[in-house]
C-alpha cells in the first residue's frame, strides 16, 4: 500500500529539504521526482565524460547555515567556498577587479575613481543595514494583514519592532531602497559607470527589470543579502557542483528515513473532499498521503497537475496570472585550458571568482530592451565562473567549464518558438561576448550546451525557465507570495501546501522555503517541530 | 509692509493655498514671474487669435477646493460635461469610452471592464480622504497623525479581507500586468493605462507607481472621466485668481523671486522674506513656495542654509520630464477617419508596446521613433479658442525627454514636431494640409518657459520613494521644510502634480494650524 | 627577469618615506592604511613611544587623506560642513574639526589648513571624497583636489622635535605657536610645517613634495642624530594620543556614513567635543539636531578614566555599582600609561551616570587562564598627559 504521512512533488533543493524536515519529525515520507536524476535547478550533471556541468544554477548564496548545520549536511558531502576575486568588464580595456581584501578592493575602486572608493563604504554600511533587516524575516512565516488572528498580528508587531529599530530616517531610507531602480539607487552613490553597472548586475539577474526598472534594488539586495559565513554578500561554488547541495540534502531524506523515487512524475494531484489525498503519476500509480507538498512553481501547481474543478473559484486565474518571466540562459562550456583576458592581470586567483561581461549600464538596459521585444541581445549581460579553476572534481585535470548565464533570454522570439538553429546562434552571441574579452576563447571550446527558457522548462520544469520560480516584485513577495492570503505555504486545497521558491523568500539556493513550509506543515500536523526560525550571524 | 504670507509662483496651487490663507484672514502676497498667472494651466496665444494651455483638461480637481473658494462664483463652471475618451484605430473603428460604457471592444473585455472599474473605484474611494491630509512622519505620536493612520489602516480593513489583499498587490504591479491579467485588446489595455503614465517616468512594464497614479487621478467624482470647462483649462486659473483676490490676496506678476531670504541669530534661523529679481525686498513671517523643491531649495534657499544629507535629497529628486506639448492651429475640424466630430480624449496608442517602446527611445535620451500622444481639440468645448471657423489642436506627445542626447536643438525639435504630426497624420491624413501654425514644446522648452525643474507635469517623478510621507523627501514632507517659516505648497508635495488643487490646500492647513 | 607582477594592482602602496622606513623597520611589523603599507612599529612599540616623550620621533601620515579646497566659496562651503566656525580661523593657523551628518552624528574628524582667504587644506584620517563632493555641491566657486597621494607627510614629536627642525636651518620655526603654519624653503622648493599633531607633546608636521621626501628625512635624520630621533609606527601613536585624550574612529567613535545600527555612531557633544560646536556661526550641517542634543544633553558622554589596579580595562563595560548590576558604559581605549604610571581609559558614559560612581569589569587572562575583576574607577577632567612644553612658545630647548 503507498500510504505515506505526506508526499513531495519534485525533488529540488527546496522540495528535499521539507522533506528532510518532515522525516527528521518522525513522519513517513516520499518525495517523487519526474527526472532520472534528483536536485531540479540544483543539479550537477556528467553530460560529457570527466566533466561536470552545474548546468542551472551555478553559486550558492543564500543557503542558510542554520539549515546547512541543522540537516548536517558537511556530513553528508557539502562543502561550500567563498569566492575571491571577480573581474567585471566594462567597454574596451575597462575592468574593475573586486577582491576579499579590504585595502586590495579599495585600491582598485580608487584606481576607477577616488570619489567611489570612499562612497563604497557608505554603500557596504546601508546594504549591510537593509540585508540584517530582511534577512530577520527570510526564516519565518509572513504574516496575512488582512488577517485578525493573533498569531498574524504578533507578527506583524514583530515586523514593526523590527522595522522601528532602524530609526525613523533610515525607515524611509529602506523604502526608498525597496521601491527604486537598482541604477537610480546606485546614482546617489557612485559616478562611475562600470562601478555602477558592476553593483547594479545583482538587481537583473533572472528578473524580467531592467537596471532602471523601480523595485530593481530589491532584486539586488535579493542576491546579495546572503552570506557565507557571516561574510554578507558573499558567493560560494558548493564542491563537486551544485548538485552537492541537493545531494547532501537527499542524504539527509534517506538519513531521517524518508523515500526518494526518481522518474516518477506526477500527472494529477488527488483531491477528495476538498482536501488533497495523493497523487496520481504519469505511470497509473497512486500513492496516498495525509498531505501532499508542491516543490513546482505556483503557475504549474495549479493549471498543470491540479484538476481545475477541484480549486476554489479564482485560484486557476491567480495561478495564470502569477508572473513567471523567463528572462535568462545558460550556455555551459568545457575548455581545454583556462582562457585568458584581456586587460587582467595573470592572477590565478582572480580565476576564484567570476567573470562579469558587461559593458555599460546602457548596455545592461539596452539588453533589457531587446527582451521586450521577444529578442535577444547582440551585446548580452555574462555573468560567469569557471568552478574548475579551483574545484578539482567537476572537470579533467588541466581542462575547464565554464558557466555562463545570460540575462536577458526571451521564452519565446519574436519570430516564434526557440528552434535547435536559434538556440546554437543565441549560443555564438554569448560566445561573441566573451571572445572579445578573450581572444582565442572559441578555439579552447571543447563542447558546450546552450539552454534557454525553453530547455531549461522542458528538462527542469520551471515554468518557462525562471530561476526565481516567479518574479521578484513587490506584488509577488512576502505575504503576496504566491498569492495574497496563501502567503503562509497552506494552499486552497486542504492539506495541499507549497515548499518552492514560489513562496517566500522566493528564489535561490536557500532552502528556506522548503523549511518554512515544513515548520508550518508540522504545526498543523501537531509533531515536534524542528525547523529554525533565525539564522544570521549578526546577534 | 510685512505680510503674514508670500506665495511664491501662482500657479494653480499657489492660488489655492493663497486664497485659502486669505479666506482666513491673513494678509497674502502672492508673486509670479511670468505676465499672467497660471503656470502650466496659463493660457498661451501661441499664434494670434489661438489659445491653448499646457494642462488641457482637468479629472480630479477637487470639489472642496472649488466650494470652499466659491470658484463657482468666480466663473468657474461645473465640470458635468464629462469627455468620452477615445482609442484611435487606424481604419477608423475606435474604441470609445464615456462614463460607464464602453464601445468597440469584444463582449469579454466589455464585462471585464465593468469590473475592473468598479474594483479600481472600490480602491480609489478608500485612497480618496488621503490625497487631501497631510501624510504624517512614520512614528509621529500627534493626534492627528496617529488618526490619519488608523483612517488608512481602517480603510483598508473595510474593503473586506478579498479587496484588501488584491490592493495590497496591484499597488506595485506595473500598469501592463494589471491590463493583461483583465483584457485582451490592445487598444482598450493602452487607452486604460493612459492615465497611470502620462506625465511620469512611467512605462507599462515599470513597477511600483503606476496602479497609485490611476488610482490618484479617479479621485473626486468624475472617477477618471475628463473634461473641459467653459473657456477651458485658463478659466480655473482665472476664477481662482478671482477668489484669492477676493479673500484679500495681493497677486504681482511680472515678479520673480530671487532669493528667499534666511535670517537669524543662533536659534530663530527662519525665512523671513523674498528678494526680487530687481532688488526689492518684501518681509513676510512666512514664505511659500509654490515652485519645484528643487528650484525652492538649491536656487531660492541656497544649499548654505540646508543641511548637506538634505541637499543631496534634493539634489537627488527625479525630475527629469517626458511629455512635450504640440499645438496646432488648423484652418478647420481636424478629420479623423471614423470620427465625425473628435471631440474627447483621442488617444493615439495602438497598444502597450507602442508606449513601451516610445519610452525605450526615450529613456536612453532619443526622441521616440513613434510617439504615442492624447490629443483634444479645445475650441470644440469652447470655440473662443480660435477664430470662427478654425480648430485648436492641443496634443501630449510621449516620450520626449528632457534630456536629449547631444542637447535640443532646433534641428531635434523640428524632427521631433514632424513626428507628431506624423502619428496624428496616421489617424488624420489630410491633418497636415490643416495646419496653419504649430507650436511644439519640449520638456526643456517647458522649463524654460514656466519655471518647471525638468519640465516635468508633477515637479517631482512619480515614484513610490518619493511619493506620500517622502514627497518630495522626508523632512520636507509635511509641507512644511528644514527651514522654520518656510513651507511648499506645489505639485512637488503631497499628492503631486496634476489640476487637483489637493497641495495647496493641504499646505494651507497645515500653515493655518 | 623582466615578468610584470601579476599582483601588482592588489598589492599595497608605498609612501614617499618608504624607502628608509623600510630600512629601519627591523621587525617587519607592517599594518595598512588607506591603501598604504603601515609601519605598527619599528624596533620596539614601548621604546619608540619613550622617542615621543624623551626625544623625538617620526611619524609617516602621508597616507592620511589631504584635501584642497580653494576659491570663494571655500570658507562658506567647509563652514557649512563643519560644526566650528571657519571664518575664525586666521590664515596659517590649523583648527581641529569634526563633521557630522543631518542628524549631528559624527562623520570624521580632521585638521583644517587654512593657507591662504581662499585656500584650505584638510586633512582626516579616512577617505572623505564623497561627503566633500556632497558638501561642495551648491557652491559655485570651489574646487576639491585630492591631495592625498601628491604631498609627502611626516609628523616629528617629542621635546626635542623644535631643536632638531632648527638644526635642520628652519630658522624661526621656535616662533610657531600651536596650530601655526609656517614655510620654509628645502632644496628651493616649499616645505610646510604646522605644529601640529597627535600626540599631546611638542610636535610639528612637516608637508613637502613626495619627491623631496627622501632628501627631507636623510636631512632630519642628520639634523635629529644627537637628540634621539627615531621613527615610531600605529602602537606608539596609540598611545601617545590616548594619554593625551585624543578620540580615534573604530575606538572612541564610529564614523556615521559607516554605521549599520541606529545611535551606534556618535554626536560631538557624547566624544565632549562640544566646544567644537559654534552655533553662533552661520549654518552648518547637522545643526538643529545638534541644537536638539545640546538641549536635551547628549546620551553618553566620553569620560577620561583612572582605574584602580594594573591591569588595561581593554573592552572592559563600566557600571554604576561594585555588584555590576547596572551597566552605564563601555571602555572605548584603555593602557597601561608609562608616563604616568596609572591605568588608563577612555569610556563612553551614559551621561546620567557620568558623574556618579564608576566600576570597571576587567577580563583579563593569566598563562591561558581567564580571570576577571571589578576595580574602582576615577573620573578625571584633565589629559592624562599634558607637558607645558606642548604650549610654550618658543619651546624649552629650542
Amino acid at each position: 500500500m503507498n500510504a505515506y504521512d505526506a508526499i513531495v512533488i519534485g525533488a529540488g533543493h527546496n522540495g528535499l529539504t521539507n522533506a528532510a524536515y518532515l522525516a527528521k519529525a518522525g513522519l513517513k515520507v516520499i518525495v517523487l521526482e519526474k527526472n532520472d536524476y534528483i536536485g531540479g535547478a540544483a543539479v550537477s550533471r556528467e553530460v560529457h565524460e570527466g566533466w561536470i556541468y552545474s548546468n542551472c544554477s551555478y553559486v550558492c548564496s543564500m543557503m542558510r547555515q542554520a539549515i546547512h548545520r541543522d540537516l548536517d549536511l558537511s556530513r553528508h558531502g557539502l562543502l561550500l567556498v567563498p569566492y575571491l576575486g571577480t573581474v567585471n568588464f566594462g567597454q574596451g580595456e575597462e575592468r574593475l577587479l573586486s577582491y576579499h581584501d579590504e585595502e586590495a578592493a579599495y585600491l582598485e575602486l580608487k584606481r576607477h575613481s577616488p570619489h567611489d572608493a570612499d562612497a563604497m563604504h557608505r554603500f557596504q554600511a546601508d546594504l549591510s543595514r537593509y540585508a540584517q533587516l530582511i534577512r530577520k524575516t527570510l526564516m519565518r512565516t509572513p504574516p496575512d494583514p488582512a488577517s485578525f488572528r493573533p498569531r498574524d498580528l504578533m507578527e506583524l508587531l514583530h515586523l514593526a519592532k523590527q522595522f522601528w529599530s532602524l530609526g525613523e530616517r533610515e525607515i524611509y531610507e529602506y523604502i526608498r531602497f525597496f521601491t527604486m531602480s537598482a541604477a537610480e539607487y546606485l546614482e546617489d552613490y557612485f559616478e562611475n559607470d562600470l562601478i555602477k553597472a558592476a553593483m547594479a548586475t545583482p538587481g537583473i539577474i533572472g528578473t524580467a527589470l531592467g537596471v532602471y526598472s523601480p523595485g530593481s534594488a530589491y532584486v539586488l539586495l535579493h542576491h546579495v543579502m546572503g552570506d557565507v559565513d557571516g561574510a554578507i554578500g558573499a558567493w560560494g561554488l558548493a564542491r563537486g557542483g551544485m548538485g552537492a547541495i541537493s545531494n547532501a540534502i537527499a542524504g539527509a531524506v534517506t538519513e531521517h528515513g524518508g523515500e526518494i523515487r526518481i522518474c516518477a512524475g506526477v500527472e494529477r494531484v488527488l483531491v477528495e473532499n476538498r482536501r488533497a489525498v495523493g497523487v496520481a503519476l504519469e505511470n497509473g500509480d497512486e500513492f496516498r498521503s495525509r498531505i501532499v507538498v508542491s516543490n513546482l512553481d505556483a503557475r504549474r501547481t495549479f493549471t498543470r497537475i491540479m484538476d481545475r474543478r477541484d480549486l476554489p473559484e479564482g485560484i486557476y486565474e491567480k495561478a495564470r496570472n502569477f508572473k513567471i518571466r523567463g528572462s535568462s540562459g545558460k550556455v555551459n562550456i568545457a575548455l581545454s585550458g583556462l582562457p585568458k583576458f584581456t586587460g587582467v592581470p595573470d592572477n590565478p586567483h582572480l580565476n576564484r571568482g567570476g567573470q562579469a561581461f558587461i559593458g555599460t549600464l546602457e548596455t545592461l538596459e539596452r539588453a533589457y530592451d531587446c527582451w521586450k521585444r521577444g529578442r535577444w541581445s547582440g551585446d548580452p549581460f555574462v555573468e560567469s565562473v569557471i568552478p574548475s579553476a579551483w574545484d578539482p572534481t567537476v572537470a579533467p585535470p588541466g581542462k575547464h567549464w565554464m558557466s555562463n548565464f545570460v540575462q536577458y533570454c526571451p521564452p519565446q522570439l519574436v519570430e516564434g518558438p526557440w528552434t535547435p538553429k536559434r538556440r546554437e546562434q543565441f549560443g555564438q552571441t554569448v560566445i561573441d561576448k566573451i571572445e572579445r574579452y578573450s581572444p582565442g576563447f572559441k578555439d579552447l571550446i571543447v563542447h558546450m550546451e546552450v539552454r534557454t527558457p525553453h530547455e531549461i522548462e522542458q528538462e527542469i520544469g520551471l515554468t518557462e525557465g525562471n530561476i526565481f520560480q516567479g518574479e521578484l516584485t513587490l506584488d509577488q513577495l512576502f505575504f503576496n507570495r504566491p498569492f495574497p492570503g496563501y502567503g503562509q505555504y497552506r494552499m486552497p486545497v486542504k492539506n495541499l501546501y507549497m515548499c518552492g521558491s514560489s513562496t517566500h523568500p522566493g528564489g535561490g539556493v536557500s532552502a528556506v522555503c522548503g523549511a518554512n513550509a515544513a515548520r508550518e506543515i508540522l504545526k498543523d500536523l501537531r509533531c515536534p517541530n524542528s525547523v529554525p526560525e533565525d539564522d544570521f550571524h549578526d546577534e | 509692509m510685512r505680510y503674514d504670507a508670500i506665495v511664491i509662483g501662482a500657479g494653480h496651487n499657489g492660488l489655492v493655498c493663497a486664497a485659502y490663507l486669505g479666506r482666513a484672514g491673513r494678509r497674502v502676497l502672492v508673486l509670479e514671474a511670468a505676465e499672467a498667472p497660471g503656470g502650466l494651466a496659463a493660457d498661451r496665444e501661441f499664434i494670434p487669435g489661438f489659445h491653448a494651455s499646457i494642462a488641457h483638461s482637468l479629472s480630479h480637481f477637487s470639489a472642496k477646493v472649488a466650494t470652499d473658494l466659491k470658484l463657482g462664483t468666480h466663473g468657474f463652471g461645473e465640470l458635468k460635461q464629462r469627455l468620452p475618451t477615445v482609442g484611435l484605430r487606424l481604419g477608423g473603428e475606435h474604441l470609445v469610452l464615456e462614463g460607464d460604457a464602453l464601445a468597440g471592444v469584444g463582449a469579454d473585455d466589455a464585462t471585464a471592464y465593468g469590473d475592473h472599474q468598479k474594483r479600481m473605484r472600490r480602491f480609489a474611494a478608500a485612497l480618496d480622504p488621503f490625497w487631501f491630509k497631510t501624510m504624517p512622519r512614520i512614528g509621529s505620536a500627534k493626534p492627528a497623525d496617529v488618526r490619519t493612520f488608523a483612517h488608512l489602516g481602517l480603510n483598508l480593513r473595510r474593503m473586506g479581507k478579498d479587496d484588501m489583499r488584491e490592493f495590497l498587490r496591484v499597488a506595485p504591479l506595473p500598469i501592463r500586468d494589471l491590463m493583461d491579467e483583465h483584457f485582451a485588446d490592445g487598444a482598450l489595455k493602452a487607452v486604460l493605462s493612459w492615465d497611470a503614465l502620462i506625465g511620469a517616468k512611467l512605462a507599462p512594464r515599470s513597477p511600483n507607481g503606476a496602479v497609485l497614479a490611476m488610482l490618484y487621478r479617479m479621485a473626486e467624482a468624475s472617477r477618471g472621466m475628463h473634461s473641459i470647462p467653459l473657456g477651458s483649462v485658463p478659466s480655473l486659473i482665472e476664477s481662482l485668481r478671482r477668489s484669492a483676490a477676493a479673500f484679500g490676496a495681493e497677486i504681482r506678476c511680472a515678479a520673480e523671486v530671487s532669493r528667499i531670504l534666511v535670517e537669524g541669530g543662533a536659534n530663530d534661523l527662519a525665512a523671513k522674506g523674498v528678494q526680487l529679481a530687481d532688488g526689492e525686498r518684501l518681509d513676510a513671517d512666512c514664505v511659500v513656495s509654490a515652485t519645484d523643491p528643487k528650484r525652492t531649495f538649491l536656487d531660492l534657499v541656497g544649499v548654505r542654509f540646508l543641511d548637506i544629507g538634505f541637499t543631496n535629497r534634493i539634489r537627488r529628486l527625479r525630475c527629469d520630464g517626458y511629455v512635450a506639448k504640440l499645438h496646432l492651429a488648423l484652418d478647420g475640424l481636424p478629420e479623423f477617419d471614423g470620427l465625425e466630430r473628435p471631440r474627447g480624449r483621442l488617444i493615439a496608442a495602438p497598444d502597450m508596446d507602442a508606449i513601451e517602446f516610445a519610452f525605450d527611445d526615450a529613456k536612453h535620451g532619443g526622441l521616440p521613433a513613434r510617439p504615442v500622444l492624447e490629443m483634444v481639440v479645445p475650441s470644440l468645448e469652447d470655440a473662443s479658442l480660435a477664430p470662427p471657423g478654425r480648430q485648436v489642436l492641443s496634443a501630449h506627445v510621449l516620450y520626449v525627454p528632457y534630456r536629449l542626447q547631444g542637447g535640443w536643438t532646433d534641428a531635434a525639435r523640428e524632427r521631433m514636431r514632424e513626428r507628431a504630426i506624423d502619428a496624428i497624420a496616421q489617424y488624420a491624413p489630410r491633418i497636415r494640409d490643416q495646419i496653419i501654425h504649430s507650436e511644439f514644446l519640449t520638456p526643456a522648452d517647458l522649463e524654460r518657459e514656466h519655471r518647471v525643474t525638468g519640465g516635468h507635469w508633477h515637479h517631482v517623478e512619480f515614484a513610490l520613494d518619493q511619493l506620500l510621507m517622502m514627497r518630495p523627501t522626508y523632512e520636507a514632507a509635511q509641507y512644511s521644510t528644514p527651514i522654520p517659516g518656510l513651507h511648499l505648497c506645489g505639485a512637488g508635495c503631497h499628492p503631486g502634480g496634476d489640476l487637483t488643487g489637493a497641495p495647496g490646500h493641504n499646505a494651507a492647513q497645515e500653515i493655518l494650524q | 627577469m623582466n615578468a610584470i607582477d601579476p599582483y601588482a594592482g592588489e598589492r599595497l602602496k608605498t609612501s614617499p618615506f618608504h624607502p628608509r622606513q623600510r630600512a629601519l623597520n627591523v621587525r617587519d611589523a607592517w599594518t595598512s592604511w588607506n591603501g598604504y603599507q603601515f609601519a605598527l612599529h619599528y624596533y620596539d612599540a614601548e621604546y619608540e613611544y619613550f622617542c615621543i616623550r624623551n626625544a623625538c620621533a617620526t611619524y609617516d601620515i602621508s597616507p592620511m587623506q589631504k584635501y584642497e579646497i580653494r576659491g570663494r566659496d571655500a570658507e562658506a562651503m567647509l563652514n557649512r560642513m563643519v560644526t566650528r566656525d571657519v571664518a575664525k580661523i586666521k590664515p596659517n593657523r590649523v583648527a581641529y574639526c569634526v563633521w557630522c551628518t543631518d542628524a549631528g552624528r559624527v562623520i570624521d574628524d580632521g585638521t583644517i589648513f587654512k593657507l591662504a582667504g581662499d585656500r584650505f587644506m584638510l586633512t582626516c584620517g579616512s577617505p572623505c571624497a564623497a561627503w566633500l563632493e556632497k558638501s561642495a555641491f551648491g557652491f559655485a566657486e570651489v574646487q576639491v583636489t585630492d591631495l592625498s597621494d601628491a604631498l609627502a607627510a611626516l609628523s616629528l614629536q617629542g621635546p626635542t622635535s623644535g631643536a632638531v627642525l632648527k638644526k635642520l636651518g628652519l630658522n624661526g620655526v621656535e616662533n610657531a605657536k600651536p596650530f601655526d603654519i609656517q614655510h620654509f624653503s628645502f632644496h628651493c622648493h616649499e616645505l610646510r610645517v604646522s605644529r601640529t599633531g597627535f600626540t599631546g607633546d611638542l610636535g610639528y608636521e612637516l608637508w613637502i613634495q613626495p619627491d623631496l621626501a627622501l632628501e627631507l628625512w636623510d636631512e632630519l635624520y642628520a639634523a635629529g642624530e644627537h637628540h634621539g630621533i627615531h621613527p615610531y609606527g600605529e602602537a606608539a601613536t596609540n598611545m601617545a594620543r590616548l594619554e593625551a585624550g585624543f578620540i580615534m574612529p573604530g575606538m572612541e567613535f564610529n564614523e556615521a556614513l559607516k554605521t549599520v545600527r541606529f545611535e551606534h555612531d556618535q554626536t560631538p557633544f557624547e566624544l565632549n567635543l562640544g566646544w567644537l560646536v559654534d552655533f553662533s556661526k552661520p549654518h552648518f550641517s547637522g545643526r538643529r539636531a545638534l541644537l536638539a542634543e545640546q538641549e536635551r544633553g547628549p546620551r553618553y558622554t566620553l569620560t577620561k578614566l583612572d582605574i584602580e589596579g594594573n591591569r588595561p580595562a581593554e573592552d572592559a563595560r563600566i557600571y554604576a555599582n561594585k555588584r555590576c548590576t547596572k551597566e552605564v558604559g563601555y571602555v572605548t581605549s584603555a593602557m597601561w600609561s608609562p608616563a604616568v604610571k596609572a591605568n588608563i581609559a577612555l569610556a563612553m558614559i551614559e551621561t546620567e551616570h557620568a558623574q556618579g560612581e564608576l566600576w570597571a569589569e576587567i577580563h583579563y587572562e593569566k598563562e591561558l587562564r581567564q580571570y576577571s575583576r571589578v576595580v574602582r574607577c576615577q573620573r578625571k577632567d584633565q589629559p592624562f598627559w599634558a607637558p607645558a612644553r606642548a604650549k610654550a612658545t618658543p619651546p624649552p630647548d629650542c
